[in-house]
């Protein structure tokens, strides 16, 4: 029988002193009694809603029945059926907007923790697995169990087959390290392909490494999964911009016919209010950068350095600004975090929003910010904002949000942060001027397979969506790298 | 990350007490380079991303070649290696090559270190067949650098100290003033120094209406248009010195703001040089 208990298994948190100075990890996951526990919650329902609510489709109660039957390794073998880092998406994933949305315990009371559990999941792999890892996860991807419901991964398995036993191997190129790079590297190497993933920046991960802060989502953990993409075969060229260090033309020169371009969202969006340019100010990107990828947070000991003044504001209501503004908050500001919706409307994951309300962040809701003003040396002194109320809903659904007259006032910050979106970033496209673009900037590429109008060229990720989430990213990778297969498995 | 054996060492000669020149491998970076462009290096694992200039590139030898000064932490540790050390990280060629085609004549101007970046240039131009006039200023004769290597590619060739200790008394606009004055018109002057410097050749340039590009050199993080760190106001707009540039023109340039930005983190500049000179006990390096 299942445990119907209507509320979800807490989440044991890390001391809230500690949350509050430092950077170690605030969800602390679930020990085995609590995990096997909220297992007993599921139903186990025939027609699965949550995994229809799954960007990559986990066979979402096979996996929490095996928590509950006390089969840890099981659980994870399941998830990364599908999944090629359950840890990370434990901890990053929007499941109230994806799985547990769809669960039918949340009907009458709170869904069933699907995500803790497949942190749980994932962790105590880790920890038990230790080098076997990698061989079991080779064999994972290459004999999938739901070969059923799923045509394009039963086809990978015969790609597969032809790949490793003919002569040649099959080099793919993945331009960017980021969930979608990754993800499709890893069913890449998997399914036979000589991988080489080409980075930018000093460290591969992309927005894993650079954006998501450590207390969320402890590097140790991205690394680790970085390091199993390497025991698979997969290179990792850093420090290397294609489009500027080199080109798809010497790539393919060097023998790589495929190519999957995950080079995500990076150019940040401004307010375009007067004095965004002054000092102190900051784009949430470069906040994040150097805190996560720079550590200036350990300046200085770290050799880059950041300024977070006493009085904080972070401009957005989205996961990057709930990163932005808990950072803040660690470096000793007090911090006031600046949305113009409400918060039914804050995009960020509903734990993100709880976490920064407990730790103290201050949400100045239905309030924009108008102008910076400067004191004597150029530095933002105050944001001048205006309330907002919310008007009829738009083409998304939303309402707008419209400025109420009269409601100005000066919101004092030494240190201002935003965090508005991301488009994608010009550089790797702007060097193959034939790949076709939508009219925003993003790729141009069939949402399914990933395929762009060049010849052995795929696309997946926020390069190709706009910003979106980690797991669509990955979703996407994953999705293109089989598109990828299945092409060159016809053409061999 | 320890040190990468790709990104040795493999010449290194100080120009004067408080510049060098190093040729570093990184073949990529060499394969690709243009004038104009940049690489950014860590010198280790807790480095900072540092942006330099490629001064020279070698395809075949797989190296480029910066020039640095010893003003911080970064270049300060970056100069205690020698050849045959390797840095942690190289990464480039970044940014846009700057755009010389079509220049039928130039004034190249360069203050100070800005010589290095500007040398690269002057090789391209002569490479093309266009006349250059070089103006270079320097604080005083002992700071001179790459003097005959960039009056090698000149037509003509002026150079200026602060104090008259080397060549004429006066400031690199002192230079380029007289020749305009004189009548002598360009496609194009090229400026390339401090912020002050090139705000004030441009302020000159703008009076005869001369097409003014200057090299924006911000502080950056990635160098690749994602943190915004560089960006400075062009004509109005937001652009990224990294993507966008670094060259601009320096007509629409808004050097205040710049000069500005480039200052911001001078108290953590000066912290690090002094954590640097208790970890070294370096006296020389503590000069700040």
């Amino acid at each position: 029988m299942p445990d119907m208990t209507p509320i979800k298994n807490p989440m044991p948190l890390l001391d809230m002193a500690l949350r509050q100075t430092s950077f170690n990890e605030v969800a602390q996951g679930y020990d085995e009694e609590t995990a096997r526990r909220e297992a007993r919650r599921c139903l186990r329902c025939k027609n699965k809603p949550c995994v229809a609510g799954c960007p990559v489709q986990v066979a979402i109660p096979e996996f929490i029945s095996a928590i509950a039957c006390g089969n840890d390794a099981e659980a994870y073998d399941i998830i990364r059926e599908t999944n090629a880092l359950p840890a990370i998406c434990g901890r990053v994933c929007p499941q109230e907007m994806q799985c547990e949305r769809r669960c039918v315990r949340g009907i009458k009371g709170e869904p069933v923790a699907i995500g803790r559990l497949e942190r749980y999941a994932a962790d105590t792999a880790i920890l038990s697995d230790g080098d076997a890892a990698p061989d079991a996860l080779k064999q994972s991807e290459a004999q999938p169990r739901t070969s059923s419901e799923e045509p394009q991964v039963a086809s990978c398995k015969a790609a597969t087959a032809h790949i490793e036993t003919g002569k040649k191997t099959v080099k793919a190129a993945v331009i960017g390290s980021g969930p979608a790079g990754l993800s499709g590297a890893g069913t890449l190497a998997r399914l036979g392909f000589d991988v080489a993933i080409f980075e930018a920046l000093h460290e591969p991960g992309g927005v894993l490494t650079y954006g998501i802060p450590e207390f969320r989502l402890p590097k140790a953990l991205v690394k680790r999964e970085i390091d199993s993409l390497r025991s698979l075969g997969v290179r990792i060229e850093t420090n290397t911009v294609v489009g500027k260090s080199i080109t798809i033309d010497d790539l393919r020169e060097d023998g790589y016919a495929a190519f999957l371009i995950g080079t995500g969202a990076g150019l940040p969006s401004f307010l375009r209010i007067p004095g965004e340019s002054l000092n102190g100010v900051y784009t949430a990107n470069e906040f994040l950068t150097r805190i996560n990828l720079m550590k200036a947070y350990m300046f200085p000991d770290a050799d880059t350095p950041i300024r977070v003044g006493k009085k904080t504001a972070v401009f957005g209501g989205g996961n990057v600004a709930m990163d932005a503004a808990r950072c803040a908050l660690r470096m000793g500001a007090d911090v006031s975090l600046v949305y113009r919706r409400g918060r039914d409307e804050m995009p960020a994951r509903a734990e993100e929003i709880e976490h920064a309300q407990e730790e103290g962040v201050r949400f100045e809701l239905l309030t924009n910010p108008i102008e910076f003003l400067a004191d004597d040396s150029g530095t933002v002194r105050a944001a001048r904002c205006v309330r907002m109320e919310l008007g009829t809903p738009d083409a998304s659904g939303r309402r707008k949000p419209r400025a109420i007259e009269g409601s100005e006032f000066e919101l004092a910050c030494d240190t201002a942060v935003i965090a508005i979106g991301n488009s994608p970033n010009p550089v790797f496209v702007k060097s193959v001027p034939e790949l076709a673009r939508t009219a925003w900037g993003g790729i141009d590429a069939d949402p399914q397979t990933g395929k762009t109008n060049l010849p052995g060229v795929y696309a997946a990720g926020d390069a190709v969506t706009g910003a979106a989430t980690v797991i669509l990213a990955m979703g996407a990778g994953r999705r293109a790298a089989q598109e990828i297969v299945l092409e060159y498995n016809n053409s061999l | 990350m320890v040190a990468n054996a790709l990104y040795k060492i493999i010449n290194k000669r100080p120009l004067h007490s408080t510049v060098t020149w190093m040729e570093l491998s990184a073949p990529r970076a060499a394969r690709r380079a243009k004038p104009g462009q940049f690489v950014i290096l860590r010198v280790d694992s807790a480095g900072e991303r540092l942006p330099l200039t490629i001064a020279g590139a070698d395809p075949v030898r797989g190296t480029v070649t910066v020039i640095y000064q010893k003003v911080g932490a970064t270049t300060n540790k970056l100069d205690m290696l020698d050849v045959g050390d390797a840095l942690a990280d190289v990464a480039g060629p970044l940014g846009e090559p700057s755009k010389l085609e079509g220049i039928g004549s130039a004034a190249l101007i360069a203050g100070g270190l800005g010589i290095a970046i500007a040398y690269p240039i002057a090789k391209a131009l002569k490479a093309q067949g266009s006349r250059v006039d070089g103006i270079v200023g320097f604080r005083n004769t002992d700071l001179i650098i790459l003097k005959n290597e960039f009056e090698s590619f000149c037509d003509t060739f002026d150079i200026l100290t602060d104090d008259g200790s080397n060549g004429r008394k006066g400031f690199v606009t002192d230079g380029l003033s007289a020749r305009l004055e004189s009548g002598k018109t360009y496609d194009e002057v090229i400026a390339i120094g401090p912020l002050p410097m090139m705000k004030a050749v441009c302020a000159l340039t703008k009076k005869y209406n001369i097409k003014t590009t200057v090299s924006m050199n911000s502080i950056m993080i990635d160098g690749t248009g994602m943190c915004g760190c560089c960006r400075l106001t062009v004509g109005g707009e937001t652009k990224f010195a990294c993507v966008d540039g670094p060259d601009f023109d320096g007509h629409l340039v808004d050097f205040d703001e710049a000069i500005r930005r480039g200052r911001y983190y001078r108290e953590q500049e000066q912290e690090s040089m002094a954590r640097l000179c208790r970890l070294t006990g370096e006296a020389r390096a503590c000069r700040i």
